[in-house]
C-alpha cells in the first residue's frame, strides 16, 4: 500500500494488525443495526404495548387476581428452586473440586445434561414420573400430594431446566484456586464447616452470586418445562410466563405486554448486576476467562 | 474415617465427601437421572422400538423434525458468522456505547422466551413496525412463516458464539498477525488464515451449543410460528399436543426421536471439534 507510505499525513498510516478504517465503521453498522432489529426493537415493543392504553391501565391489569397470583407463584418457585441449586452446586462444586475420584467427567457431563434437552421434554419427564398415567403418580394422587398440575411439579421442571447454573459456574473457580488454601487451614486445625465458611466461600462468594443471577433469571421466565407440568390451573398454578400466554391468547393485549414488562424488568436488573460483578470481580468469575 | 474396600476415591484429609459427593448425587438423580430412565425406560421397554417408530414415521411428525431441525440449523449457522463478526467488533473495536452493547448481547439469556415471543410476534407482524415494512419491500410475511421461527431461534441462540469466541480473541497475539503482516500477507489473509482458524474450535463449541438450546426451543417459537401443522409446527409443540390428547407413548416417542437426533448432531460437532484442535496443534 503505497499510500501509506507518505508520512507527511501521520493520520493516513494504518498499523498492519487492524483494519481499514472503513472496513471497520462499516463492521459496527452492520453488528448495530442487526442488534437493533433483533434486540432493542423487540425489547422496545414490549413496554410500547403494555403502556398503550397509559400507565394507569398498565398498572390496574397487575393488580388484578389472577395476575397477583401468578406474580406470588413465579416469586414462590423461585425462592424454592434458586437456594436448592445453590446447595446442589456448591456440593457438586466440592466433591469436583477437591477429591480426586472416577467418573468424575461423566458426572460433569451429566450435570450439563439439561441445557441440550428441550423444555418440553423435560416437562413430560415429570409428567410420565408423576403424571394420571404413572402408578406412582396416581398413589401420590390419592394420598393428597399431587405433583403433576400442582406446585410441586413446577419446582422440579424448574430445577431440572436450572440445574447446572450455579455447578457451572463454580466448578471452573474452584478448580482454578486449587486445595492449597483449604488444606493450610485444615493443617492449622480449623474444621471442616470452619474451613468452608472461612477459606472456601469468600473465594467463591461473587461466581455464587453470578449463578445464583442467572438460575434465578430463568427460573422466574421458565416457559415450555413449566407449561407442560403446570395444567396451566388459573390462580392456582399459573406462573408469571403462563400467565403471559393466557392474556395474549385471549387477546388482553394490554394485560400480557404489562406481565412482559415486569419480567423484561427482572432481566434489565439481572443484566446490570451480572455486568457489574463482571466489571468489577472478573477475576474471581469463570464467564470472564472461559473457553 | 474408615478405610474403604472399594476406593472410588484416592485418599485426602479434605473433609466433606460423603456430604458433598451425597447432596450431589441424591440431587442428580432424583432431578435428572432417574426422570430419563423413566421416559427411555417407557419409550423402549414400555413402548418399544418397532411402537415408536410407527408414531414417528408419520408425514406430520417427520415435518415437524425436519422443520425444528432445519430452523435450528439456520439460526445457529447465522449466529456463527454474527456471533464471530460481533465478538470481533467488541473486543478490537472503539465505539460510544460499546459497554452498554456488551452488556446487552446476553439479554437472551435473561429476558423470558415468552417474552421474547410476544415481542418478537408484535414487531414482525404483517402490521407490526417491521413486519410491515419488509412486507411492503420484499413482500415476504415473516411471522406465521417458517421465516419467524428463523428470527425466533436466532434471537435465542444469540449469545451463544459471541460468548465463547469473545475470551479466545481477547487472548490472540498481536505478533501473529505482524509476523502474518510482514510476511506480506493482506490483512484479508492474515484475517481468513490466521486468525479465523484459532477461532474456529471455539466458535463450533458456541455454534453447537447454540443448536442444542434452539433446537429444543418452544417458548419464543410458539407465538411467532403459526403453529400450521406440517408447516410451522415445531416438534416440542407436537409433544405438547399429544400430552393434550393424553397419548404419552406418542410424545415419549417424539422427545426420544428428538433426543437421538440432537445428540448425534452433538456428538458429531464434538467430533469435528477435535478435528479442528488437532488441526491447529493446540490441545
Amino acid at each position: 500500500m503505497t499510500e501509506t507510505l507518505t508520512l507527511s499525513n501521520p493520520r493516513a498510516f494504518r498499523p498492519a494488525t487492524t483494519e481499514p478504517v472503513l472496513v471497520k465503521w462499516t463492521l459496527i453498522t452492520l453488528v448495530l443495526a442487526i442488534l437493533a432489529v433483533l434486540l432493542f426493537a423487540p425489547l422496545i415493543a414490549v413496554f410500547e404495548e403494555a403502556l398503550r392504553r397509559g400507565w394507569a391501565f398498565a398498572i390496574a391489569s397487575l393488580s388484578e387476581r389472577d395476575a397477583q397470583s401468578a406474580i406470588r407463584l413465579t416469586l414462590l418457585v423461585a425462592a424454592i428452586t434458586v437456594p436448592l441449586n445453590a446447595v446442589f452446586g456448591i456440593a457438586a462444586a466440592w466433591a469436583v473440586t477437591k477429591f480426586d475420584w472416577r467418573g468424575k467427567a461423566w458426572v460433569i457431563t451429566l450435570i450439563d445434561l439439561p441445557f441440550s434437552i428441550s423444555p418440553v421434554v423435560a416437562g413430560l419427564l415429570f409428567v410420565l414420573m408423576f403424571g394420571s398415567n404413572s402408578a406412582l403418580g396416581v398413589w401420590l394422587v390419592a394420598n393428597g400430594y399431587p405433583i403433576v398440575f400442582a406446585v410441586p411439579g413446577i419446582v422440579l421442571a424448574t430445577l431440572f431446566i436450572t440445574f447446572p447454573f450455579v455447578a457451572r459456574e463454580l466448578i471452573p473457580v474452584m478448580l482454578e484456586q486449587g486445595r492449597a488454601e483449604e488444606e493450610a487451614a485444615l493443617t492449622l486445625g480449623a474444621s471442616g464447616w470452619r474451613v468452608f465458611f472461612t477459606v472456601t466461600l469468600p473465594n467463591i462468594r461473587w461466581a455464587l452470586l453470578y449463578g445464583v443471577l442467572l438460575c434465578n433469571a430463568r427460573a422466574m421466565g421458565e416457559f415450555g418445562a413449566v407449561a407442560v407440568v403446570s395444567g396451566k390451573i388459573r390462580g392456582q398454578t399459573t406462573t408469571m410466563p403462563l400467565m403471559i400466554e393466557m392474556f395474549y391468547n385471549e387477546y388482553l393485549s394490554v394485560a400480557a405486554f404489562t406481565m412482559a414488562a415486569v419480567l423484561a424488568l427482572l432481566a434489565f436488573v439481572t443484566l446490570a448486576l451480572k455486568s457489574a460483578l463482571e466489571w468489577r470481580y472478573a477475576d474471581q468469575l469463570a464467564a470472564t476467562h472461559r473457553h | 474415617m474408615t478405610a474403604r474396600s472399594f476406593s472410588l476415591k484416592s485418599p485426602t484429609p479434605m473433609p466433606g465427601w460423603g456430604l458433598s459427593f451425597g447432596i450431589m448425587l441424591t440431587m442428580l438423580s432424583v432431578v435428572v437421572l432417574i426422570p430419563m430412565a423413566v421416559l427411555l425406560w417407557r419409550g423402549f421397554v414400555g413402548f418399544g422400538p418397532t411402537g415408536m417408530w410407527e408414531v414417528v414415521n408419520r408425514p406430520r411428525v417427520w415435518n415437524a423434525l425436519e422443520l425444528s431441525f432445519r430452523a435450528a440449523f439456520v439460526a445457529s449457522l447465522f449466529n456463527l458468522v454474527f456471533g464471530v463478526l460481533l465478538a470481533w467488533v467488541l473486543v478490537r473495536y472503539r465505539f460510544p456505547g460499546k459497554r452498554l452493547i456488551d452488556a446487552a448481547v446476553d439479554l437472551p439469556f435473561a429476558l423470558p422466551t415468552a417474552v421474547a415471543g410476544i415481542a418478537l410476534t408484535a414487531i414482525y407482524a404483517p402490521n407490526g413496525v417491521l413486519g410491515s415494512v419488509i412486507l411492503e419491500t420484499f413482500g415476504a410475511r415473516v411471522a406465521y412463516t417458517e421465516l419467524g421461527i428463523w428470527i425466533a431461534l436466532i434471537f435465542v441462540g444469540l449469545p451463544f458464539v459471541v460468548r465463547t469466541v469473545q475470551p479466545v480473541i481477547e487472548e490472540i497475539d498481536r505478533e501473529t498477525e505482524e509476523a502474518s503482516a510482514t510476511l506480506g500477507a493482506t490483512r484479508l489473509r492474515t484475517l481468513t488464515h490466521v486468525v479465523l482458524p484459532m477461532l474456529t474450535p471455539a466458535a463450533l463449541t458456541g455454534f453447537a451449543l447454540a443448536l442444542a438450546r434452539s433446537v429444543g426451543e418452544y417458548g419464543s417459537v410458539i407465538f411467532i410460528a403459526g403453529n400450521l401443522p406440517n408447516v410451522t409446527e415445531i416438534a416440542p409443540l407436537l409433544i405438547v399436543i399429544r400430552l393434550e390428547e393424553f397419548d404419552y407413548n406418542g410424545a415419549v416417542a417424539i422427545a426420544i426421536a428428538m433426543l437421538a437426533i440432537s445428540f448425534t448432531l452433538l456428538l458429531a460437532i464434538n467430533l469435528i471439534q477435535i478435528w479442528s484442535r488437532r488441526r491447529m496443534g493446540a490441545v
